[in-house]
């Protein structure tokens, strides 16, 4: 099975044997692999209550939960890695999801659609209207992505949340792509954090 | 009540400490096995039964007929596999099918009635956690319980850890809240104010509580089934006539579906024995019994949990199973939960659902 080039790039920087809350964990793709690959012990959170019956019908742990609210039940650094895969700007409140992650975990992964690729301001420039594209496929009033983020954004949220980028990976049309002008060029951003 | 030598009975062979503080000599566990136990004893799973359940999970109830009460979920083949895990269940003690419980001999040769102790889930789990000695086997495959079962698996979790490696706990709750409190003091009330009743001393008399039984489990069904439920089933249609007929029969459907539910149940069950159980729910709060806090309860466990509600059941809701789900993050553990659809209130859990039916297997393979 062949996981998500932002999951890919999780699940190669996780270290083996690291305990791992994937909080979004959808199918829970990302935790099957980090659980069978790198012997993590991986917990996932998941809103809906279809997916989280596959997880759990595939041995997977995971708790059916608003990440809104439920990680607040988690006690400081009670994992190794906190990863929040494309959810982000679905959050009522991402600086406070994001304060959240590096209070559960040592270190968070966060990936998220960037609203500043080309593409995006093309649509909005030109076209006037709010964008519809490959990275961000719904239309404006039937999306959850209700906080749109771009890489720019996230760098200056992470800065005032005193957090350290420790890395970065940045992917355009399902390939990882250099740094430069990421902002202007990466559909999809991954970011490594800690405090 | 029992049918004498149906199950095979486990005799305690040492006192049972209980919770009030008294102890029971001379307690019998009887309980049914399914598949077969590996000889290193890794592939037990017990089964826990509710309010009004038995140790007939997977085999023919032998008073009313009926197929084991679980049937659908555990068999060869069926989520919890008979044909890979060698599955127990016991009647709790307390109980009237073959467990020590009041309708039970007390030493002077007469029933305990009244006199029988006061007992809790905790003392149940005793008595179950007794009889797995027994039996041999020190940690399970998994413990399973549905609402009552439910808490039993959960306080065998919290107070003998190291006993059960899944813990899979369907459509129950943590503690006991005001209102389920409240509807089992109308089923106690009912059955206490039945005059054959007689302060519980009817096992030699020839009418026994039967109308005050019926009335309680009548109030009983209704907090197992949902509004759309009844409405569905029942709606407001009139049973075997065409018109209403001014008077006191069961003259609606549900009216009759209730009473048939209530004389059914008192022709397998005895009454003081839902004075008994319904008052150990009563007094089931795990996070009382460790110090207030329920993630103590499960500090340092190595089990794995699953938690599984029903988004229609308003007996134990779905905001209990968070709560323990909550608990369970707090302490650290493995928990999985997920909160079903099903438009039948809390006995969804006894019926037909594929989704369940996924979990239940997923997990406990």
């Amino acid at each position: 099975m062949t996981l998500r080039p932002d999951l890919a790039a999780i699940a190669a920087h996780v270290a083996p044997g690291s305990r791992v809350l994937d909080i979004g964990c959808g199918d829970g793709a990302l935790m099957a692999e980090l659980e069978s690959a790198s012997g993590c012990d991986a917990r996932g959170m998941e809103l809906d209550g279809a997916l989280v019956e596959r997880c759990v019908s595939r041995g997977l742990s995971v708790v059916q939960g608003d990440a809104n609210l439920d990680l607040a039940n988690y006690p400081d650094k009670a994992f190794d890695y906190a990863i929040l895969s494309q959810t982000l700007q679905t959050a009522t409140r991402p600086d406070l999801m994001l304060d959240e992650l590096l209070r559960v975990g040592r270190r968070a992964f966060v990936s998220f659609p960037n609203f500043a690729h080309w593409r995006t301001r093309a649509a909005l420039l030109l076209g006037g209207r709010m964008p519809v594209t490959r990275a961000l496929p719904v239309s404006w009033y039937e999306t959850e992505n209700i906080h749109h983020v771009t890489v720019e954004d996230f760098r200056d949220l992470a800065k005032m949340k005193g957090a350290k980028v420790e890395r970065a990976w940045f992917f355009s049309n399902e390939k990882q792509i250099g740094a430069p002008a990421a902002n202007w060029r990466a559909e999809f951003a991954v970011f490594e954090l800690s405090r | 009540m029992a049918p004498a030598g149906s199950s095979p009975v486990y005799r305690i062979p040492h006192p049972l400490p209980l919770d009030s503080g008294q102890v029971l000599e001379n307690a019998d566990i009887a309980y049914e096995t399914y598949g077969t136990l590996a000889p290193d004893a890794s592939n037990a799973v017990l089964v826990c039964h509710a309010l009004t359940g038995d140790q007939y999970l997977a085999s023919p109830h032998p008073i009313t007929g009926k197929p084991g009460w679980w049937e659908r979920m555990v068999g060869p083949g069926n989520p919890i596999d008979t044909g890979r895990h060698f599955v127990i269940c016991a009647n709790v003690i307390g109980s009237c099918m073959g467990s020590s419980g009041p309708a039970s001999l007390a030493p002077d040769g007469e029933p305990y009635a009244m006199r029988f102790p006061v007992i809790t889930i905790r003392d149940m789990v005793r008595g179950l956690v007794a009889l797995l000695d027994g039996l041999g086997i020190a940690r399970l495959h998994a413990v399973v319980g549905g609402s009552m079962g439910g808490m039993q698996a959960l306080s065998l979790a919290a107070n003998w850890p190291e006993r059960a490696a899944r813990v899979l706990v369907i459509a129950s709750t943590a503690r006991h809240s005001a209102q389920n409190i409240a509807f089992h003091e109308v089923g106690r009330q009912a059955i206490m104010a039945d005059p054959a009743w007689a302060e519980g001393d009817y096992y030699a008399a020839a009418a026994k509580p039967d109308n005050g039984l019926a009335v309680a489990r009548m109030a009983a069904h209704i907090t197992y089934l949902s509004e759309a439920g009844l409405t569905e089933k029942f709606g407001r249609r009139l049973q075997d006539r065409e018109a209403k007929g001014f008077n006191f029969d069961a003259e609606f459907q549900v009216e009759s579906y209730l009473r048939y539910q209530g004389s059914g149940f008192t022709r397998r069950f005895d009454a003081n024995s839902y004075l008994y159980i319904t008052r150990a729910m009563d007094y089931y709060d795990i996070a009382e019994e460790h110090g207030g806090k329920l993630a103590n309860a499960f500090r340092g466990t190595q089990a794995r949990f699953c938690i599984v509600s029903f988004d229609t059941d308003w007996l134990y809701p779905t905001a209990e199973s968070r709560h323990v789900v909550h608990a369970l993050n707090a302490a650290g553990a493995k928990v999985s939960f997920v909160e079903l659809s099903a438009p039948h209130g809390h006995d969804s859990f006894l019926l037909e659902h594929d989704q369940l039916d996924r979990v239940v297997k997923g997990f406990v393979e």
